[in-house]
């Protein structure tokens, strides 16, 4: 360990403010592009759910004309 | 020669082998990133001239260098997916672009970031950094063309075309702004020279950079596959996987 | 089987039919002209009249101002022929594209580019612009602006099926302007210092060359895609 205790880890030689800005926005940014990535494949699925429902309704309403 | 490749092509047959690599790639990245962001948070020697504040280049360079590499990996896709009409490498360009556009991000974040507290300022006409903005530009391009097309068949191949002729635009670009900031510039700006680092820290980043490489892989293996499912809805396949989402 | 008309006469037949039509329309050579000379007015209004800085910031704005002028001109340059359909013709007649492209192109450049250049000195007195920098802006304009068009009419051709590509349009290709923009730039200021310029014009020529030979290619696929 390069620090002797946990605030001076957290202090980071007085770059504090710099080098955690930077870990947090990469994380964020990060994260948000997974997430988002991860919602992409259940989005898609749901909606070409959606789309096969109204098929088939369109043709139970035609069945029954 | 190349025959044995060509089963791949079939979109069922990708997102399956694409499935199963997925868990790979995610724990090796995870487990690379993971290491080398705390020995290079915790455990790395500080620098005798910038301090800790140096621990930024842990994020900073993969995020660059990947930058780049992941421009090429969209390139290659697209003229793979122009030449050959391999639908799979078009999607493949489409799901990279994102990525490429966010680590871009993150890299011209955190090089401000770093550049605050050493050349005292947020933002400075340096080279590399102007490059970087290039880069992202390109990329935003190559996404919104993507973007403003209905037909996805047509969308892949015009992003395609404008990435190709980008990638034959940056080493100009790169060449041109690093003369142009030669010019304009005086030479007190300089980070200190990557070949005297010390192993110490070298060993984390080259970590990290691999790391990074692999996540990127793991996020497109994500993004693919939900772009192959969208562009085959009329696939039975998929219309089985849509109905088990729906019971859900 | 007859091939109709040699690549020269076809190259030539398309020029002579764009610069006909350009002719018909004056309004459009002009527009990009008032538009060139107005941004560089306001520069002054904007950062002051003093003669020593306009005479320093004189080739960047010059250039800048060229730069969107020539974007702005570039967005009709398929436009008509796309939505009256020509386009498609020249598509499917038996002459390359390549080279039905580069005679568009070249028509775009005699109507907008050389009348920016015959205008450029004349704007360069108003900035005060260094008296040895002129033979420099003339040059560099004259090679730079070919390219200007050759690399926008990549974009142009990948959105003019698109109905809001002018935004676009700008995003897509200001990246691809900033080489010339630096080398052009930076060929007026050494000038302007008596310093020798022709390596920065050697290699905005040199970019010049390499568009002139792989642009109309891009510009083809581009087309082919859009009228798809």
């Amino acid at each position: 360990m390069q620090f002797d205790t946990i605030s001076d880890f957290f202090n980071m030689g007085g770059y504090a403010f710099y080098v955690w800005l930077s870990y947090g926005v990469t994380f964020f940014c990060l994260s948000t592009l997974i997430i988002s990535s991860a919602r992409q494949k259940r989005k898609v699925l749901i909606e070409i759910a959606k789309k096969m429902d109204r098929e088939e309704r369109l043709k139970e309403t035609r069945s029954t004309k | 020669m190349w025959k044995w490749l060509h089963p791949y092509a079939d979109p069922e047959r990708a997102y399956k082998l694409s499935g199963t690599l997925f868990p790979w790639f995610a724990t090796l990245a995870g487990l690379l990133i993971a290491v080398g962001t705390i020995w290079g948070l915790a455990f790395a020697p500080t620098d005798y001239q910038q301090g800790d504040s140096y621990r930024i280049i842990f994020i900073h360079v993969p995020a660059a260098s990947m930058s780049m590499a992941a421009y090429m990996g969209m390139a290659t896709a697209a003229f793979i997916g122009l030449v050959w009409q391999i639908k799979l490498a078009d999607w493949a360009a489409a799901s990279i672009a994102p990525i490429g556009a966010v680590i871009t991000f993150i890299a011209l974040f955190t090089g401000a970031a770093w550049g605050k507290p050493m050349w005292g300022a947020w933002w400075v006409w340096d080279a590399r950094l102007t490059s970087e903005l290039v880069l992202l530009f390109l990329y935003l391009g190559v996404i919104s063309l993507y973007a403003s097309f209905e037909d996805k068949v047509l969308a892949a191949r015009a992003a395609g075309i404008l990435a190709i002729v980008g990638v034959i635009n940056i080493p100009i670009i790169k060449y041109s702004v690093e003369w142009w900031s030669s010019l304009h510039q005086p030479s007190t700006i300089r980070i200190t020279e990557k070949s005297t680092m010390s192993t110490e820290m070298l060993y984390p980043l080259l970590i990290n950079i691999a790391g990074f490489g692999l996540m990127i892989g793991a996020i497109t293996i994500i993004r693919f596959r939900a772009e192959i499912l969208a562009r085959n809805g009329m696939r039975p396949w998929v219309r089985e996987l849509a109905k088990a989402e729906e019971v859900k | 089987m007859k091939r109709g008309i040699s690549f020269t006469q076809a190259f030539f037949t398309l020029l002579q039919r764009d610069l006909k039509i350009a002719i018909r329309h004056r309004g459009d050579i002009f527009n990009p002209l008032l538009f060139f000379i107005m941004v560089v007015t306001l520069f002054p209004l904007g950062i002051g009249p003093e003669p020593q800085m306009l005479a320093r910031v004189a080739p960047g704005i010059i250039w800048v101002a060229a730069l969107l002028a020539s974007m702005l001109s570039l967005e009709r340059l398929f436009k008509a022929d796309f939505s009256d359909g020509s386009l498609e013709q020249m598509l499917l007649s038996p002459q390359p594209l390549a080279i039905l492209v580069l005679a568009k192109v070249l028509a775009h450049w005699i109507l907008t580019g050389v009348p920016l250049i015959i205008i450029a000195p004349l704007l360069a007195v108003l900035l005060n612009l260094d008296g040895n920098s002129y033979g420099a802006l003339i040059s560099t304009l004259a090679l730079g602006t070919p390219v200007l068009s050759l690399l926008g009419a990549i974009g142009v051709a990948l959105t003019v099926g698109l109905r809001k590509g002018g935004v676009l349009l700008s995003l897509l290709i200001l990246p691809l302007y900033i080489p010339v923009l630096i080398f052009a730039t930076s060929a007026i200021d050494a000038a302007g210092m008596n310093l020798p310029y022709d390596g920065q014009l050697a290699i905005i020529g040199a970019m010049l060359v390499g568009s002139l030979t792989l642009a109309p290619f891009a510009i083809g696929a581009s087309l082919r895609v859009s009228t798809n």
